[in-house]
């Protein structure tokens, strides 16, 4: 066999001589003629946010058409806004999870729970809010931590493992709560911190919830976490491929888990803004906002496979919910149209996010 | 030889349910060699590379690196030990960009508040840096550093997985059929690019079914058959043909060889 040449260079077998010959600079190559759906499907499959973005204009435009004037009145903009705050806080903490290929159907309870904790403790048992805050705040994170160790642990599905906690910390509330709800007058007597972010400030005059702003820090914070981090990276690697992450060195449980904890930790979180929002605490006040959250993530784009998605999505998605209600409403129909028509949006979105990953098979 | 090995493997075993992938391996690397590791398919192979490089945790035996016994419980322990794998399956993120996969699990930080304090990681430092790496691969048919793994062909990814492992191993790099993908250009510079890493000083573990490659740039080949080491032969002293012979079971392992 040949053996290596005095430079150190493996001898080359014959064929191989004429490489010496072979180019070296960066390949590029004529556009190849594709149709415009093809071209279409790069494009989104390499700028996919801009898919709910779209929706979006699509809602504003059915919104101004079906009453040009009531649609773009401050008080209809302050409805909408209003309306996104805790789904999309919510579903901040959802696309965290989902991106690691995951889903958390105990967010909204969660949320409840830790809104339950801190008012009873700070409002009905007059712990001082600097206590019973944080303590709500870390109920929310237990409960996070309690579903990424059943996943991480007993390598349970997520489905499974969130739709136990569901009931298990809906049981909970009623149980905690007794059925009780606090008000408003106690609350502003005793912790009025409780329902700050229900205060309104006028930008022009549109009224803004601070809870708005609440979501906008919190967006801001995640998705910096995610796009300029090592963890956000690894985030979405876990979603993507688990075991190609785990050899390439990332430790993927500890990456789940993480990814839960925060979760709960956001939906208490969400659970302050839940507060204001309702003007009371209430143990049935959001029941509905666990499917309210995955569906603004999924209407953003974030895909259930793990991996593909972004905040900013999931924050377009919670605006597409609130302005196709809106738009639904105006339009004079009854409330059933905007659950058929939040429906239709979520299967079109999912079918949208299949259709774009062909494109790298 | 004289030498002690870096790495020694004694009596691996390793069992998945019924089937027995390692049965009582043996397995010795000597510093700076380049040792080929060939052997039918579901010999064990890619089980026994696992085993070294804590991907897989064998069920007994033992495991000495520069002497000391070693028992890596996840891929990072070995990586943080300087060993540094291009896995047969490449183990790499589809959608994350050929950058982000270069420093999956290891992104630098950016210098200053940002990175101290914001933990922002290096970008421009990890493009630059994966640009350079897949230069030397020749890998030009690359266009954009920050294109997604997915996009690229089967080849193209190879070579990523492969640029990631020389670039940052210390100790030894190991490669599970790095060239399987690759065009017969390709192929020739991750040869080269095997005897530079040789060349640091590094010793390579190399499992390849291409018998060529194996006998140009190998200074050992070890003979893997049934979950086991069959033997060791020099390649200037054995013809290829003898060797698939071995490692079929078509002819019985010279006797001497076991001193190799
Ligand atoms: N994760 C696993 N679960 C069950 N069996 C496995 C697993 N990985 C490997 N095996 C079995 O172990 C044996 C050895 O597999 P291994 O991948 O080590 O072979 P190999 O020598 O690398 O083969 P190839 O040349 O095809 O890559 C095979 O019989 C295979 O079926
Ligand atoms: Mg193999």
């Amino acid at each position: 066999m040949s053996e290596a040449t005095p430079t150190g260079r493996p001898a080359q077998q014959e064929f191989e001589k004429v490489l010496a010959g072979a180019t070296t600079s960066v390949a590029s190559f004529d556009e190849e003629r594709l149709t415009l759906l093809q071209r279409l499907q790069r494009f989104l499959h390499a700028y996919p946010t801009t898919v709910p973005f779209v929706v979006l204009a699509l809602g504003l435009l059915l919104g101004v058409a079906v009453n040009p004037h009531r649609f773009t009145s401050a008080s209809n903009l302050s409805t909408v806004l209003t309306q996104v705050m805790v789904t999309g806080l919510l579903g901040i903490g959802q696309t965290l999870v989902i991106l690691t290929a995951g889903i958390d159907l105990s967010i909204g309870v969660i949320m409840v729970i830790s809104s339950v904790v801190m008012g009873r403790l700070g409002v009905l048992d007059g712990v001082p809010t600097i206590i019973a805050f944080p303590l709500g705040l870390l109920c929310g994170a237990v409960f996070g931590y309690v579903n990424g160790a059943l996943v991480t642990r007993l390598k349970m599905p997520p489905f499974i493992v969130t739709l136990g906690t569901l009931s298990i910390i809906g049981a909970l509330i009623t149980f905690y709560s007794r059925s009780e709800t606090i008000g408003m007058q106690d609350i502003d007597e005793q912790a009025p911190f409780l329902s700050l972010m229900g205060d309104q400030v006028a930008i022009g005059d549109v009224r803004v919830m601070w809870g708005t702003f609440l979501l906008l820090i919190v967006a801001a914070v995640v998705w910096y976490i995610l796009t300029r981090t090592a963890y956000g990276r690894h985030v979405y690697a876990t979603g993507d491929d688990p075991e190609a992450a785990r050899l390439a060195g990332i430790d993927t449980d500890r990456i789940l888990l993480s990814v839960y904890v925060f979760a709960g930790f956001i939906a208490a979180i969400a659970g302050w803004a839940l507060i204001g929002r309702v003007g009371a605490i209430s143990p049935t006040a959001g029941e509905n906002m666990n499917l309210n959250s995955i569906t603004a993530v999924v209407i953003g784009g974030t895909s259930l496979f793990g991996g593909r998605g972004s905040i900013i999505g999931t924050l377009v998605g919670a605006l597409i919910v609130g302005v196709f209600r809106s738009a639904v409403s105006l339009a004079g129909l009854d409330v059933l149209w905007q659950e058929f028509a939040i429906g239709v949006l979520i299967i079109v979105a999912v079918a949208l996010d299949q259709w774009i990953r062909r494109v790298s098979k | 030889m004289s030498v002690e090995p870096i790495l020694t493997c004694r009596q691996l075993v390793k069992r998945y349910g019924r089937v027995t992938a390692l049965d009582h391996c043996d397995f010795d690397l000597y510093p700076g060699e380049i040792l080929a590791v060939i052997g039918d398919n579901g010999a064990g192979k890619s089980t026994l590379i696992k085993a070294i490089c804590g991907a897989v945790i064998p069920d007994s035996g033992e495991i000495r690196l520069g002497g000391e016994v070693v028992s890596f419980s996840s891929p990072i322990a070995a990586r943080e030990a300087g060993i540094e794998t291009v896995y047969q399956t490449l183990a790499l993120s589809p959608a994350l960009s050929i950058a982000d996969n270069m420093f999956l699990g290891r992104e630098p930080r950016m210098p200053g508040f940002m990175g101290q304090w914001l933990r922002a990681t290096d970008r421009g430092r990890m493009a630059r840096f994966a640009r350079e790496k897949l230069n030397e691969l020749g890998l030009m048919t690359i266009q954009n550093i920050h294109q997604p793994v997915e996009t690229l062909s089967g080849g193209q990814r190879q070579g990523v997985a492969v640029a990631r492992a020389a670039a940052f191993a210390k100790r030894l790099v190991i490669m599970d059929e790095p060239t399987a993908a690759l065009g017969v250009k390709e192929s020739r510079r991750v040869l080269e690019l095997i005897l530079d890493v040789k060349k640091r000083g590094l010793p390579i573990i190399l499992i390849s079914h291409n018998m060529p490659h194996v006998f140009e740039v190998a200074d050992r080949i070890h003979i893997h058959r049934l979950g086991r080491r069959l033997t060791v032969v020099d390649p200037k002293a054995v013809t290829m043909s003898d060797a698939v012979a071995m490692m079929t079971g078509a002819m019985a392992p010279p006797m001497q060889a076991e001193a190799a």
